[in-house]
């Protein structure tokens, strides 16, 4: 009993040291987007190599992310959805709000076509003939910030989804891949970012159907989790984390990763 | 079909390649479930002894609860340790979140109710065998069912398998409570999860396929283990 | 080990027990005094065997006194041990089995493995004292609870049919060590419904019939004159096994 005893701390401790020999990293709470295009992988290795600092990526939706921050669970919030990061700002959550990055989203669907909306640039046009045809539309339906931003198309393209949702408006509650993978099991419409798509394997029939509209910009903002509000946030290695993504050196850093030969993420950082 | 063989084929791939970052995750997820079954062993054991030789009242609701804890869902395990670890929570300030000792922590509490509970029907039926002989000598008590739990050792060998069969496939917690952050909290399930979302149906089959390959290994050390042991002690 | 006031007589006073209804034990009175070993004598199901745990405290009467010369109910405990019809020996060596018995009896560490080895070879089972205790044959395992039994030095020792799942060669064995037991100043309480080995190993004999004490005796007296119908019956194999059928037991 007693070897049994020592054993288990023994291995307890095996695997809380190397966690704690580490002693500097920050968690960095962002979307499944920069996770899973493998941008992170690309960027954080550089960072790392610079600085000495490990960074964390704990990838949920938007809104989770942003709540991870507000608990304190988490140093720097890396997401993308304006209002919601303004807002965060605003209620004193963050320190300030940084624009990094942007990329854009597209509109997929089946080869086939069904709702017509192949070949036009704009995307409002092409949700109102989903929405005619009652074409099947795979959503996100995680409040993530993907989720916002097509809940925002809906209402410029005049689509009223709380009301008219019906059996072929599919409300997933599950993460960009997982759409997906739902919409490429049925033949759906589904609105993604493009990184995920274009590192996204299982396809099925689906190919893009609409992109290149103004409207589909998508805007990353990062920001400090407030010490105010949590003393032990890791202010100074955050910071310059933050520092370095919106640096010259970062921004060149994110418009070098590309996959076959394509730029997903756009820097636009101004001061 | 074609996908199985396909991804038995990766799976054998992925192993015989001695993959670093594979085998760290593997490294890894037998390190969280292992601790997490010898934790929840170290006390589930006691606990189903003593409520299995205990006269107390209320002796029956608590084996009924535990039968049914047996069936605690991983995500709202995981969900409550969240809470518990997280900064905004009662135990914020020990920084355990999203590091592997949480996803000890969160197996530890799915798996203790089933280990205990099969402890409980185990010792209970020895109890039935031992009693006049342990309650003659004197034992009574907390010290006849660990002598019980130590007795019978071999048989609850499938309490702890069962246990550990739980930790090792279960995703919903180590998910919520690790964060799958690359390096750092990733294990063979959460991996699977990711590459599923990603699309790569193919590696999260290999991946899934390198997992229950795991599983039989373990379960078939166990099994000889306690076959040998059981000959030499009868 | 002996402390110098012993823990006996035992007396026993109206004492009744019985299980669904049905008493087991009827109104058994009787007094055993230190000394002279105690034959429970009585056909199958006569209430050998819960007369003794009443004894022995494993079971509590359900009217009536059991009353020791020992108020203090731990010590009491200690001086007494139980040896059963199957023994039932834990996983681990035949030593550590009887190690384990003065581990609990919080005999001090350091003289615990010396008392075992003492204890081991009383019984013959010096050879074997780091075999896994359930290995051992039947005959071999009662010898260790007897050892495990003797290692606690009691003052009674209670023994419930030890020999009645052993063949000849293992009784005998059992008996010599239950002799010399006797010859060290134990007191032994037997329950047996083997006559011969009533004849052999008792000087008194306390014969049960249906839950009650029909007849308390020295041997010769009981063997020679039985004062009962039912005990001369039973000494000559004639006393059905079993009378519930004809006779159900009132309840006490």
């Amino acid at each position: 009993m007693e070897s049994m005893c020592r054993s288990v701390l023994a291995s307890l401790l095996a695997i809380a040291l190397p966690a704690a020999a580490q002693q500097k990293f920050i968690a960095v709470a962002s979307t499944t987007s920069t996770e899973q295009s493998g941008l992170f992988k690309h960027l954080l290795p550089i960072f790392e190599r610079k600085s000495g600092i490990q960074v964390r990526v704990v990838a949920l939706g938007t809104g989770q992310a942003l709540d991870m921050g507000k608990r304190g669970d988490a140093d720097v919030v890396f997401v993308h959805a304006k209002p919601l990061e303004e807002k965060f700002v605003a209620d004193g959550w963050g320190v300030q709000r940084f624009e990094v990055m942007y990329n854009d989203f597209v509109l997929v669907g089946p080869k086939s076509d069904p709702a017509k909306v192949g070949g036009t640039k704009d995307i409002v046009a092409g949700l109102q003939k989903i929405k005619a045809a009652l074409a099947p539309f795979a959503s996100r339906g995680d409040k993530s910030g993907t989720h916002f931003a097509e809940l925002e198309l809906w209402k410029v393209a005049g689509v009223d989804i709380a009301k008219d949702k019906g059996p072929w408006y599919r409300d997933t509650g599950s993460g960009m891949g997982p759409t997906l993978n739902t919409a490429a099991g049925m033949n759906a419409y589904a609105l993604t970012d493009r990184g995920t798509w274009l590192s996204f394997k299982n396809r099925g029939d689906l190919v893009i159907s609409v992109e290149g509209d103004q409207r589909l910009f998508n805007q990353y903002g990062v920001m400090l989790v407030n010490p105010a509000k949590h003393p032990h946030v890791k202010k100074e290695m955050g910071q310059a984390f933050i520092d370095w993504v919106i640096s010259p050196e970062g921004q060149k850093a994110i418009a070098d990763y590309k996959i076959g030969g394509e730029q997903l993420f756009f820097p636009n950082y101004r001061k | 079909m074609d996908g199985i063989l396909q991804a038995a084929r990766g799976a054998f791939g992925l192993i015989v390649s001695g993959d670093a970052a594979l085998a760290e995750i593997v490294l890894l997820s037998l390190q969280v479930s292992l601790s997490a079954v010898a934790l929840a062993t170290l006390f589930g054991l006691p606990l189903g002894a003593a409520i299995a030789v205990g006269r107390f009242s209320g002796r029956r609701a608590a084996v009924v609860l535990l039968n049914a804890l047996m069936g605690l869902p991983p995500v709202v395990v995981g969900l409550v340790v969240y809470l518990m670890l997280s900064r905004a929570g009662p135990l914020g300030g020990m920084g355990l979140l999203f590091t592997p000792p949480a996803m000890v922590i969160a197996q530890a509490i799915l798996v203790l109710p089933i280990i205990a509970a099969l402890c409980r029907q185990a010792v209970e039926d020895a109890w039935i065998e031992y009693e006049e002989q342990l309650r003659s000598l004197g034992a009574v008590g907390l010290r006849a069912a660990l002598t019980l739990v130590w007795d019978i050792r071999f048989s609850l060998l499938t309490a702890i398998l069962a246990g550990l069969g739980r930790a090792s496939a279960e995703v919903g917690a180590v998910m919520i409570v690790g964060g799958n952050i690359d390096g750092v909290t990733r294990v063979m399930t959460t991996t699977i999860a990711l590459e599923t979302s990603k699309g790569d149906l193919p590696l999260a089959l290999s991946l899934g396929i390198v997992l229950i390959a795991l599983v039989i290994a373990l379960n078939a050390a166990a099994f000889l283990v306690k076959e040998a042991a059981q000959r030499r002690y009868g | 080990m002996h402390a110098s006031r012993g823990i006996l007589p035992l007396a026993l006073h109206d004492v009744c027990f019985s299980a669904g209804g049905q008493a087991i034990i009827d109104r058994v009175s009787t007094e055993l005094a230190a000394g002279p070993s105690t034959i429970i004598l009585g056909a199958n199901g006569a209430g050998k065997s819960v007369l003794m745990r009443l004894m022995h405290g494993l079971l509590q009467p359900t009217s009536g006194e059991i009353a020791w010369n020992e108020p203090d109910a731990e010590r009491l405990r200690r001086r007494q041990a139980m040896v059963f019809q199957r023994p039932i020996m834990l996983r681990r060596s035949a030593l550590a089995n009887v190690i384990y018995a003065l581990e609990v009896a919080r005999v001090a560490r350091a003289e615990r493995e010396q008392i075992a080895f003492e204890a081991l070879e009383s019984v013959g089972l010096t050879q074997l004292a780091h075999r896994p205790a359930r290995v051992l044959s039947g005959g071999e395992q009662q010898r260790l609870a007897l050892a495990r039994a003797w290692a606690l030095h009691p003052e009674v020792l209670f023994l419930d049919e030890p020999t009645a799942s052993l063949d000849p060669t293992a009784t005998r064995e059992i008996e010599m060590v239950i002799r010399a037991f006797d010859a060290s100043g134990t007191k032994i309480v037997m329950a047996t419904h083997n006559l011969g080995q009533a004849r052999r190993l008792g000087d008194e004999v306390l014969f049960i019939n249906q839950g009650r004490l029909v007849e308390c005796a020295p041997v010769e007296t009981f063997f020679k004159q039985p004062a009962s119908a039912e005990a001369a019956a039973f000494i000559k194999g004639e006393l059905p096994w079993n009378r519930c059928a004809d006779r159900c037991w009132r309840p006490c």
